[in-house]
């Protein structure tokens, strides 16, 4: 073999190294940080500071089985005599904690989280905001919550009505208390 | 509020209730007489005293333009004088039930479009509204009290006003006035003491508006905030700020959110102010995934109050260090990056190339805290 092929095939395999280099990250696997998997999209909207383990937990097992991303969305009620891009800082002190933990929930149980917020005159305005500019396949809401506060019972059969969707709602039973609340966070927030 | 009508466009100040009673037109005119003994020129472009004797009262002093006679079918029914007003043109006008609708025949088919007109004519006006009357809050108001109002107004009518004022008064003293008579006369007392004026639909309604009025405060602090960080940024000279002022590194992808969170947070603990950067490569196409992350991203910032700042650049430490610096950012908070690919292998980090060009800002790595193998219970029952 003579000179010019040795260095010719060195020269190749420098290149073929420097590529690979640079196409692969340091143990072997392309980048997959900024990616979610190509699924399905299940919302999980809330308004206060705690949701409901079984809403919860029923997402989490949703989205094992059919490979699905978890999208928890905070509802924040912005009030009447505000314009409706005002900053809300007293609700985020409430829904942030929350969107925080149930992500950090769903994520150690290897489940993929991308979290929203939605903004409106009230919760279901909130919602259907959210719903005009991204597609979920299936929304899944408790049935427990304080009416007054977020989602209410009419808010429910609106979704049921309008939102092309399918709508999982859950109502624990009456001695189902356990929640997910800012207390399930790991470290401080 | 009156100033000399010019070329202006007036100013709308509402005064906004629970309910008809609490005293919002009572309220309304005593400011009426309050510009008109500074001076100026005030007049009742439309007032509903519902007969109570106590609103007419404090009416008794201030000139009203006559309401006039439109007769629609077989009726004539008595409307507001919107071409009057507008001759007469006063430096302040009074105009009561803003969601009111008109009689067809007149010049607009709801009161609010009257009162745009007037505006329009630089004639500054006070006027009232129950927060049953506004349009996204009416259903849920419907299922609170179960009573549904038929004339609502759209949002951004009240969101255009320059002052709102919340009368507020406790349910039962509302329902003392109303048993008094002070509300609606003997004959209707009954009906409406069984219907709409139930202790626990006025309790719901109060809620409802002083919630607005609670974030109104947080908001209103943190608008002031705002208007302080864009002046700052206008002046290119300026002096570095005294105060904190964190800077969050983010890219169009889930995990940013987190971030941005978190930095959020820690804004609030050191009372902050936050500004959100995405440095975005030139010419670089956004796939869908990105284009829905950027604007959720969009909507955290703007709910949260931070500000977003989006730059394009190939030169990644330059454009930080050029933001960080305008904005006089004495923290920068960054995600954990991916690992370096190829060559990129042997350059200095970004964290160490940020503390060499910005010394004294802190820069600082969050975490996923969901990866902590260790730390507080996940539990919560």
């Amino acid at each position: 073999m003579s000179v010019g092929v040795t260095v010719a095939v060195a020269c190749a395999g420098a290149l073929l190294g420097i590529a690979a280099g640079y196409w692969l990250p340091p143990h072997g696997r392309r980048p997959a940080r900024n990616r979610l998997p190509e699924g399905r999209r299940i919302l999980l909207p809330f308004t206060g500071d705690e949701i409901s383990r079984r809403s919860f937990e029923a997402a989490v097992r949703l989205a094992k089985a059919e490979n699905a991303i978890i999208m928890p969305a905070f509802l924040a009620q912005v009030p009447m005599n505000l314009p409706l891009e005002t900053a809300l800082p007293v609700q985020s002190a409430r829904g942030m904690p929350l969107l925080e933990a149930i992500e950090q929930r769903a994520s150690s149980q290897g489940v993929p989280v991308d979290s929203r917020v939605g903004r409106g005159r009230s919760a279901r305005d909130a919602l259907r905001k959210l719903l005009e500019v991204e597609h979920f396949d299936r929304i899944i809401v408790s049935a427990d919550e304080d009416p007054r506060a977020g989602l209410s019972y009419e808010d429910l059969r609106w979704m049921l009505d309008r939102v092309p969707a399918e709508i999982l709602i859950l109502r624990p039973a009456p001695d189902d208390t356990r929640r997910i609340s800012t207390e399930a966070l790991k470290g401080h927030f | 509020m009156a100033a000399p009508a010019d070329s202006r466009r007036g100013r709308l100040k509402v005064f906004i209730g629970m309910a008809a009673g609490v005293g919002k037109t009572y309220r309304m005119l005593l400011e009426g007489h309050a510009e008109q003994e500074a001076g100026h020129d005030v007049v009742i472009g439309l007032l509903e005293t519902h007969g109570r004797a106590e609103t007419e009262r404090v009416a008794e002093g201030l000139a009203m333009v006559p309401r006039r006679r439109v007769r629609y079918r077989d009726t004539v029914v008595e409307e507001m004088d919107l071409p009057s007003i507008l001759r007469r043109k006063p430096e302040l006008c009074l105009i009561d039930e803003l969601a009111h609708t008109n009689v067809p025949g007149t010049e607009h088919a709801k009161r609010f479009e009257d009162i745009e007109a007037v505006l329009d004519a630089g004639i500054d006006v006070l006027s009232s509204l129950n927060v049953q009357h506004l349009e996204s809050l009416n259903d849920h108001i419907t299922e609170l009290s179960g009573v549904r109002v038929r004339e609502t107004i759209p949002d951004a009518i009240l969101g255009r006003a320059d002052e709102v004022v919340l009368i507020d008064l406790t349910p039962e003293a509302l329902l003392d006035r109303l048993r008094a008579g002070k509300v609606y006369p003997s004959e209707r007392i009954d009906a409406a003491l069984n219907n709409f004026f139930k202790i626990e639909n006025l309790s719901a309604l109060r809620e409802v508006a002083l919630r607005q009025v609670a974030e109104e405060v947080g908001a209103k602090r943190l608008t002031t905030e705002l208007i302080g960080s864009r002046e700052e940024s206008l002046a290119a000279d300026a002096p570095q700020a005294v105060g904190e002022r964190l800077l969050a590194l983010i890219e169009p992808y889930p995990g940013a959110q987190r971030l941005v969170r978190r930095a959020w947070r820690s804004a609030q603990r050191l009372g902050a102010g936050l500004d959100l950067l995405w440095v975005r490569v030139p010419g670089k196409e956004l796939s869908g995934d990105e284009q829905r992350s950027l604007a959720a991203l969009r909507q955290l910032a703007s709910v949260l109050g931070a500000r977003m700042i989006e730059e394009e650049s190939d030169d990644l430490t330059s454009a930080i260090v050029e933001v960080a610096s305008r904005r006089g950012t004495t923290y920068i908070l960054i995600g954990g990056s991916r690992p370096a690919r190829g060559l990129a292998r042997l350059r200095t980090p970004l964290p160490q190339r940020l503390m060499q060009r910005l010394p004294g800002v802190d820069v600082r790595i969050v975490a996923d805290r969901s990866l902590r193998s260790s730390g507080g219970s996940m539990e919560s029952v």
